[in-house]
Parts: C-alpha cells; sequence; structure tokens
C-alpha cells in the first residue's frame, strides 16, 4: 500500500514535467517545414490539391496550432495516445509492438554493463596501481572515448562478415518459423551484437565510478575499524566496503536511464532492429507526430519507472535514506 | 628512563616507523621503547604529528600505505608483532588487542546495525551460533550501560548519539576480553558531559576486568582524569614517561613542562575592571528553525535560540559556553546578523541590528566583526591570503592600494610575516590560519569581535598562543570580545563575565569568577564536574617547577643531590 502511495505521489509530480516536454515537442515540430500529409503525398508520389486539402482536414492539420495541442493533450488524459498517420494504426499498438526489443536490448546491456562494470572496478580497486588496474583502466578509457557507432560497424566487421560466428542485425531469423525455447535463443543470438556494443560505453563509466567509490570508501574510518577486528581483507572488502561503494553507482544508474534510451536510437539503426529508438527516427522523418509524441510519453514514463526503482533501491542499501521523502 | 619490566604485556622496544620519501621528515617514530603493563591506563599524550596515532597504527599492523615499521620490536605475549604475517596478526586483532577509535560518526559502518557490528568479531573469532551471538552482544551493550540495549543492537548508527556509538564502539572492541585496549583520542569527538561518562566507563571497565589500556590523547586534562603512566611524544620521538602523578607534577623535560604551561588553568585569573557601559546588549533573542515538507504536519520546529539576554561591557570579554547543540552559534551567527533572528533586539552603537537593512545594515555591521571555528574550512583556497584581509575595506570603500597596505599591517600585528601575504591558505598552519582570519576579522576595524570557537581546531600550545594575542589585541585596540567556547578552561582564561546556554537557553550568567568557584545553576555545576582533570591545576605546576629551577640556578653547589633529569632541565634553561 505504502508502495503503491509513493508510486503514485512519484508520478504526480511527474506530471508538469511531462507536460512541458509534450507541448515543448508539439511546438518544435510545428516548427519544422512539412507536415503529416507533405510526407504521404512525398511518398505516393504527388496529388491533387483537392485530395491534399481532404487529408488535411481529415487529420485535423487545419485547425489552430494551440487548438489541436489542446485536444493531444485532452485525449492523453483520456490515456489515448491517438492514431498514427504512417501506420494506419492506432499509436498505442504500434508502441507496443516495438517496446520488447527496446527493453530487452536496454535491459540486456545494463545488466551486462553493471555486472562486468562493477567486477572489473573491484578488481581494479583491490590491484591499485598495479597491471591488472592499469589494464582494466586503459580499457575503459578506450571504451569511453570511442562512439558506440563505430564499435557496433566494427562488431559487425569482425563478428558477422570476417568471422561469421553472428548475425549482422535484425530480430530473429526471417522466416524461420521458430517457437518456444528456439524462438527466445534465436533472438538472443541476434541482441548478443547489439547488447555488448551499447553496454561496452556504460560499462566504462561503471567500472570508473565503481573503482573510484572503492578506493574512496577503503581510505574511510569505519574501514579501519573493521580491519582492527581481525577481519580478513576480502571480508572486509564484501561485507563493509562493497554496499558503501555502490551508493555512487545506483545514483549514476538512474541518471543514465535517459541516455541509455537514448543510446538505443543509435545501436537500433545500425543493427537494424525493429525497436522504440527507430520508430523515433522515421516518425519524426515521416512527421507523424503522435507516434512520436507517444514515444516520448512512453519514455518519459520508463525513466520516471526506472528512477523510481533506482530510489527504492537506495533507500535498501542505505538506512540514512528515508524512501517516503 | 625506561623501565624494564619482567611483567610487561606488551613491549615496544625501540621502534622506527619511517615515513614515504618526500615527507616533511624521515620517520614517523624513532628509538620509541615503552611498556604496557596489565591493570594500567598508559596515556601517551603529544601534539598533532607527534606520531601517537602511528604508535598505534605500528601494534595493530595498521599503518598507512607506504608507512613502514623498520626496526625494533613489539613483544606481545612472547611474540614479536612486527615479524607476523597477516593472518597471525588477524588472529590478535579484534581478539587479544582491542582499538577504540577518535570519530565515533565515521569509525562505524553506516549501513549495518549496531548488533551485527559487534556480533562481526564473535563471528570471525569464535564458533558461536547466532542466538548465543545475540545474547553477548546485548550483555556488552549492557555493559558499557548504552540505555535501551535491545534497541541500541537495532539501530544504525546514525540513529544513536555521539557518546552512545562511542559506548557501542567500546563494547565491541571489549567484545572477546582482549588483553590490550588501544584508545586512539576516544572522546575528542566528544561532549564534555559526555566524555567525563566514557571516561568513567573506561575507567571502570578496565578496573573490573583488568585490561591493559593504552589511551592516546592530546589532551592533559584527560591524562590528568585517567592515567596511571603517562608517555609524552614530540615529532616522533618519546621525550618523557613515568608515573602520572610524576610527569603531570613534577614534569622533568622543558617540552612536557611548555606543553603543561599552554593547559589553560580552570582557575579564572584576577577579576579585571571592565566598564559600566555595554557596547553590545542583547535583549530577548529568538532564533528557530524550520524543516520539513509543505504540509503542516511535517514540519518540525526547533528552537535554536530561546529568549536570550545578555550585554557585552566596553572592553571586556564575555564567554558564551554549552555544550553541542546549545544554541550558542546561533546565536554568534544572529549577532553579526548572518542569520535573521525571529524578535528580539541586537542593541549596537547606538542602533537596534536587528531592524536594519540594506546599506544601513552594511554601515553599522562592519563594526562587529566574526572569527570562525575551523581554519582551515573558513578562508577561500583559491584567493591569496593578503586579498582576502583586503577584500573587507575594498568594499566598504577603501581604495585598494590603501587596503592592501593596510592588510600588510595587519600581517605584522597578528604575528605573521607580511612576506606570507601572497601565499594561497594551504601554505599556512592551522594557527597561522587562524591569525590570518583574525587579520582579515581586524581589517574593518571592528569594535566587537565575536569569536565562534576559535581555538577548538588547533593544538594546546598553538592555542595558548592564539589566546596570548586576543588578550594583547584587546588591550592594545581596545576590543569588546564575545567568545564562544565549549571549552571551559579556555573561557576561565579569556573571559571577565560568562554566560552559560542549554538549549538554546541561558540558565546562568555572572563573572568568571562567580560562575566558575560558585556556580549557582545544576547544569553549570555538571558543566564543570565534567571537565577532566580538574583538580589538577596546571598553572600551579608550572609555578612550582619555575620555583625548583630558579632553586638550582641559585645554588650551583646542591647540584649533585638533584636527579639527572632534574639537572638537564635546569641545565637547558640556565
Amino acid at each position: 500500500m505504502k508502495f503503491f502511495s509513493l508510486a503514485l505521489r512519484r508520478f504526480t509530480a511527474a506530471l508538469p514535467a511531462l507536460f512541458i516536454i509534450l507541448s515543448g515537442l508539439f511546438l518544435l515540430l510545428q516548427l519544422a517545414p512539412g507536415d503529416t500529409v507533405d510526407a504521404l503525398v512525398a511518398q505516393v508520389g504527388g496529388g491533387d490539391p483537392t485530395m491534399i486539402e481532404e487529408l488535411r482536414k481529415y487529420y485535423a492539420l487545419d485547425q489552430s496550432t494551440s487548438t489541436r495541442l489542446g485536444d493531444y493533450l485532452w485525449r492523453l488524459v483520456h490515456l489515448d495516445l491517438g492514431q498514427s498517420a504512417i501506420y494506419a494504426k492506432p499509436v498505442a499498438e504500434v508502441i507496443i509492438e516495438r517496446l520488447p526489443a527496446t527493453l530487452l536490448l536496454m535491459g540486456s546491456a545494463l545488466a551486462l554493463a553493471i555486472f562486468f562494470g562493477m567486477t572489473l572496478g573491484i578488481l581494479a580497486a583491490r590491484r591499485v596501481n598495479r597491471w591488472p588496474d592499469s589494464l582494466i583502466s586503459t580499457l575503459g578509457l578506450v571504451c569511453y572515448a570511442m562512439p558506440s557507432f563505430w564499435f557496433g560497424l566494427m562488431g559487425i566487421f569482425v563478428f558477422a562478415v570476417w568471422l561469421a560466428w553472428l548475425p549482422a542485425g535484425g530480430f530473429g531469423t526471417v522466416g524461420a518459423g521458430l517457437t518456444g525455447v528456439a524462438k527466445w535463443l534465436d533472438i538472443v543470438w541476434y541482441l548478443v551484437l547489439p547488447t555488448v556494443t551499447l553496454a561496452l560505453m556504460f560499462l566504462a563509466v561503471y567500472l570508473r565510478i565503481m573503482r573510484a567509490s572503492m578506493l574512496e570508501v577503503m581510505t574511510l574510518d569505519f574501514v579501519r575499524t573493521a580491519r582492527a577486528k581481525g577481519l580478513s581483507a576480502n571480508r572486509v572488502l564484501v561485507r563493509h566496503v562493497l554496499r558503501n561503494a555502490l551508493l555512487p553507482l545506483v545514483t549514476l544508474i538512474g541518471l543514465q536511464a535517459g541516455t541509455m534510451l537514448g543510446g538505443s536510437v543509435v545501436i537500433e539503426t545500425v543493427f537494424a532492429l525493429p525497436g522504440l529508438g527507430r520508430l523515433a527516427y522515421e516518425s519524426v522523418v515521416q512527421r507523424d507526430l503522435n507516434t512520436l509524441l507517444g514515444i516520448v510519453f512512453v519514455s518519459a514514463l520508463l525513466v520516471i519507472a526506472i528512477n523510481f526503482i533506482v530510489d527504492l533501491l537506495y533507500a535498501r542499501l542505505d538506512p540514512r535514506i528515508n524512501a517516503s521523502h | 628512563m625506561t623501565t624494564t619490566n619482567a611483567k610487561a604485556l606488551l613491549s615496544v622496544r625501540k621502534l622506527r616507523v619511517d615515513l614515504p620519501p618526500g615527507a616533511d621528515r624521515q620517520y614517523a617514530l624513532s628509538d620509541v621503547s615503552f611498556d604496557l603493563n596489565a591493570n594500567e591506563i598508559l596515556c601517551v599524550v603529544g601534539e598533532s604529528g607527534s606520531g601517537k596515532s602511528i604508535t598505534a597504527g605500528a601494534i595493530l599492523g595498521l599503518l598507512p600505505e607506504r608507512v613502514k615499521a623498520s626496526a625494533g620490536q613489539i613483544e606481545f605475549v612472547g611474540q614479536d608483532l612486527l615479524q607476523l604475517d597477516e593472518a597471525e596478526l588477524r588472529r590478535i586483532r579484534g581478539a587479544k588487542i582491542g582499538m577504540v577509535f577518535q570519530e565515533p560518526m565515521t569509525a562505524l559502518n553506516p549501513l549495518h546495525t549496531i548488533g551485527a557490528q559487534i556480533g562481526e568479531t564473535f563471528r570471525i573469532h569464535t564458533t558461536l551460533n547466532k542466538r548465543e551471538i545475540r545474547e553477548r552482544v546485548q550483555q556488552l551493550l549492557e555493559s558499557v550501560q548504552i540505555p535501551d540495549p535491545v534497541a541500541a543492537a537495532r539501530a544504525y548508527p546514525h540513529e544513536l548519539s555521539g557518546g552512545q556509538r562511542q559506548r557501542a564502539m567500546i563494547a565491541m572492541a571489549l567484545a572477546l576480553e582482549p588483553d590490550v585496549l588501544i584508545a586512539d583520542e576516544p572522546t575528542t569527538a566528544l561532549d564534555v558531559t559526555t566524555q567525563a561518562q566514557i571516561l568513567k566507563l573506561i575507567r571502570e571497565l578496565q578496573a573490573r576486568r583488568g585490561t591493559a589500556v593504552l589511551f592516546i590523547t592530546h589532551d592533559f586534562g584527560v591524562v590528568a582524569e585517567i592515567a596511571t603512566r603517562v608517555a609524552v611524544m614530540q615529532n616522533g620521538i618519546l621525550v618523557e614517561q613515568g608515573l602520572a602523578d610524576e610527569v603531570l607534577n613534577r614534569p622533568q623535560h622543558p617540552y612536557t613542562r611548555s606543553l603543561i604551561a599552554a593547559v589553560p588553568s580552570l582557575v579564572p585569573g584576577p577579576q579585571r575592571e571592565v566598564a559600566e557601559t555595554s557596547i553590545l546588549s542583547v535583549a530577548g533573542v529568538s532564533k528557530t528553525y524550520r524543516s520539513g515538507g509543505f504540509l503542516p504536519g511535517r514540519r518540525r520546529v526547533t528552537h535554536a535560540v530561546r529568549d536570550v539576554s545578555l550585554a557585552l561591557p566596553e572592553g571586556g570579554a564575555l564567554g558564551v559556553v554549552g555544550e553541542s547543540g546549545s544554541g550558542k552559534s546561533t546565536l554568534a551567527r544572529c549577532i553579526v546578523r548572518l542569520l535573521d533572528i525571529d524578535h528580539g533586539k541586537i542593541e549596537f552603537d547606538g542602533a537596534d541590528l536587528a531592524s536594519l537593512r540594506g546599506q544601513a545594515l552594511k554601515a553599522h555591521s562592519r563594526r562587529i566583526q566574526m572569527v570562525f571555528q575551523d581554519p582551515y574550512a573558513s578562508l577561500n583556497p583559491r584567493r591569496r591570503v593578503g586579498e582576502q584581509v583586503a577584500t573587507g575595506p575594498i568594499i566598504h570603500g577603501t581604495p585598494r592600494q590603501q587596503a592592501l597596505d593596510k592588510a600588510r599591517n595587519l600581517f605584522e600585528l597578528v604575528g605573521l610575516d607580511p612576506a606570507a601575504f601572497n601565499r594561497f591558505p594551504h601554505e599556512f598552519s592551522g594557527g597561522q590560519r587562524q591569525r590570518v582570519g583574525l587579520a582579515r576579522a581586524l581589517a574593518l576595524e571592528p569594535r566587537v569581535l565575536v569569536a565562534d570557537e576559535p581555538v577548538s581546531a588547533l593544538d594546546v600550545s598553538v592555542q595558548a598562543q592564539v589566546l596570548e594575542l586576543l588578550a594583547d589585541l584587546r588591550k592594545k585596540l581596545g576590543l569588546s570580545l564575545l567568545f564562544i567556547t565549549h571549552d571551559l578552561r579556555v573561557a576561565a582564561q579569556i573571559c571577565d563575565a560568562v554566560v552559560v546556554m542549554k538549549n538554546g537557553e541561558v540558565v546562568e550568567h555572572g563573572s568568571a569568577a562567580e560562575v566558575f568557584t560558585r556556580p549557582r545553576h545544576d547544569y553549570t555545576r555538571s558543566l564543570l564536574d565534567a571537565v577532566p582533570g580538574r583538580h589538577w591545576d596546571p598553572a600551579a605546576v608550572i609555578r612550582s617547577v619555575d620555583a625548583a629551577a630558579a632553586a638550582v640556578a641559585d645554588s650551583g653547589d646542591k647540584l649533585d643531590s638533584l636527579p639527572p633529569q632534574t639537572l638537564k632541565y635546569g641545565t637547558l634553561h640556565a
């Protein structure tokens, strides 16, 4: 019960931000030349003016900007994301079709980045200023400095084209008609390269944060107390240093949830994944305003949800933080 | 000097600890030898940098990285601790030698409960099961007299007060009834009444169990309170050791003597004549802090200062004393108008400061200046000290060059080398920084100086110098001083009159002599009772030592009959 009231309060607090983001985006897209109808007409290769006029009326594009914004927000209150002009389906349906790929990519990349970021960070901190630390830190810097699309392209070149170990792109073998576990394994197979590519940069960041905060915590007084109690170095690390050092990492993960969503746009484009990121890109090109606003709305909800989970986690980790504040 | 004792439990022999190359001296400890016997409290006393904490670290093998013991032995029940490997040392740490640290907030892991942290000692050194451990933890918490031990075991460190945390620390160190307890400044971060309780607890536990305690402190008052024997350290060298009574009352080494001379006496000096007229008067001042959300139910109101009235006589020094949370710092900040008060009057220079705003406030308030506690945090690390001193006058319209010239003169006045004018704060020691802080306050030619714990962060000898400087400036410049402190010894030395605060209210005020010799309020009495070593008067010790030295100088023919150490001291000072 407390959980739900807390979640509801968080969502309510985020409403003004959502309103500003959506209206801002709506108005921004009015400034871009051309509208949905222009894009549609360009696709069929032209049409006569009366039909264009009809289409504009059909999509309510002849109304004033403020009326349309008002209409959109009013529909949103009823949880109606509207109709996609390009896909001729409700926006909600289009998004739900595309959501799994993005969630899967983000989730697995996040898990990978956290796991290896933590492990390598701990290893580096334990062997600080010796060769394992130098090696890990240098690799981390390289991963952080290189753009992820470059890693994507190199990954495709090495593992798909040259070695032919992994598929170059897509989300499952086309026309294989697989079901059950086989289908899942197939998807996992296709997701290996994109996940690693997306994870690399975040892994590098988490590794650096983890290393730095481990080193900082190791200098604190309570670590000396723990050693004075006669604890072994490993036990001190696991029982006393690790949990304290995790706090900055958890904060960072929450802050970067949005960045990760942005990063998946690039990765989905490189690996031709049918995800939310590519949908957003296509909607911008085709001036599909309803779909784009829908995506923004859903991503905002996603980020709010992730931050909420991070806050709960933080309160679990640190007894000094009270989650209800 | 070194007493060779066959029964010594822990015996340190010619210990040398090297500092990494590039440090300001080669060694942290050099040729340190002492014995710690069962059933005694050996106080190791010295100023910061004297190597007293390093001694403790060396015994447990917990030295900072790159600091290594390079020579000597530390013998403990038949083995040399310096020769043991990490695994063997771990079996001794916590089990045979327990340790209590200074800062009870940071020395406990904030993410684990008190019970878990105490229980951990049992988990790694014994084979007790969970239920047995829980019971033992309860017994321990009871033995350190923590209020509500059941709740304390389940509490996290931040939920306990400083004194309770330190009790938990002691419980943890004593969990396995170690033969030796090392306490590194265990009461320094605590309020005076809490400190008295913790010292009493350590003494009781020590007597009951016959533990040998190595007690590290910088405070001679604490030494007088608790020590069986004393070892004095200076710059990594043990300069003097002996029975507490000998070292405290008949100090032999000049350094010990200078340290004792620097300890302020709790007996206030002779009453000085102060003017009848008051320069600053505070009437009915209240300040509340509000916290919590915008919902009325969650709001919390803290009365930091409640209806406080006091008067500072022209040219006088008024001390405001009290423990942490008594509202004395808030009061100081209200008086210099760093904080706005809720109601009341602050009359200064014929105007009510509390009601002034903007330009009028600026014009009046320049004559009241503040000196802050922490000489490290109160100076901007990125600006040259000279400029920081000159900033005040420049803001008030003095031409830049003139202000800088004046600042240079002020450097001389507070005893700093004018050549240091263009340096940055980190290039100064703590005492020098506090002198810069004083120069900064004096630059505006104030008539009232509000000093908020100006010497609390300083070593005792530096503290004495700064106090002397303050007294000197007061005389030279005719300053009036409002002196905020938690240290009653300091207050006794510098103040003509004293105000005692508790929970935001004034509970007693009067002349220093009155308050210190005939306290009326129970709280004042308990504060005075809590002052460590209150029956030991350093001023009297120094007087008698001086008299002895004079006698030595007078009668050269009696030299033979004196002990060799006195001879050394006498010749040094002849």
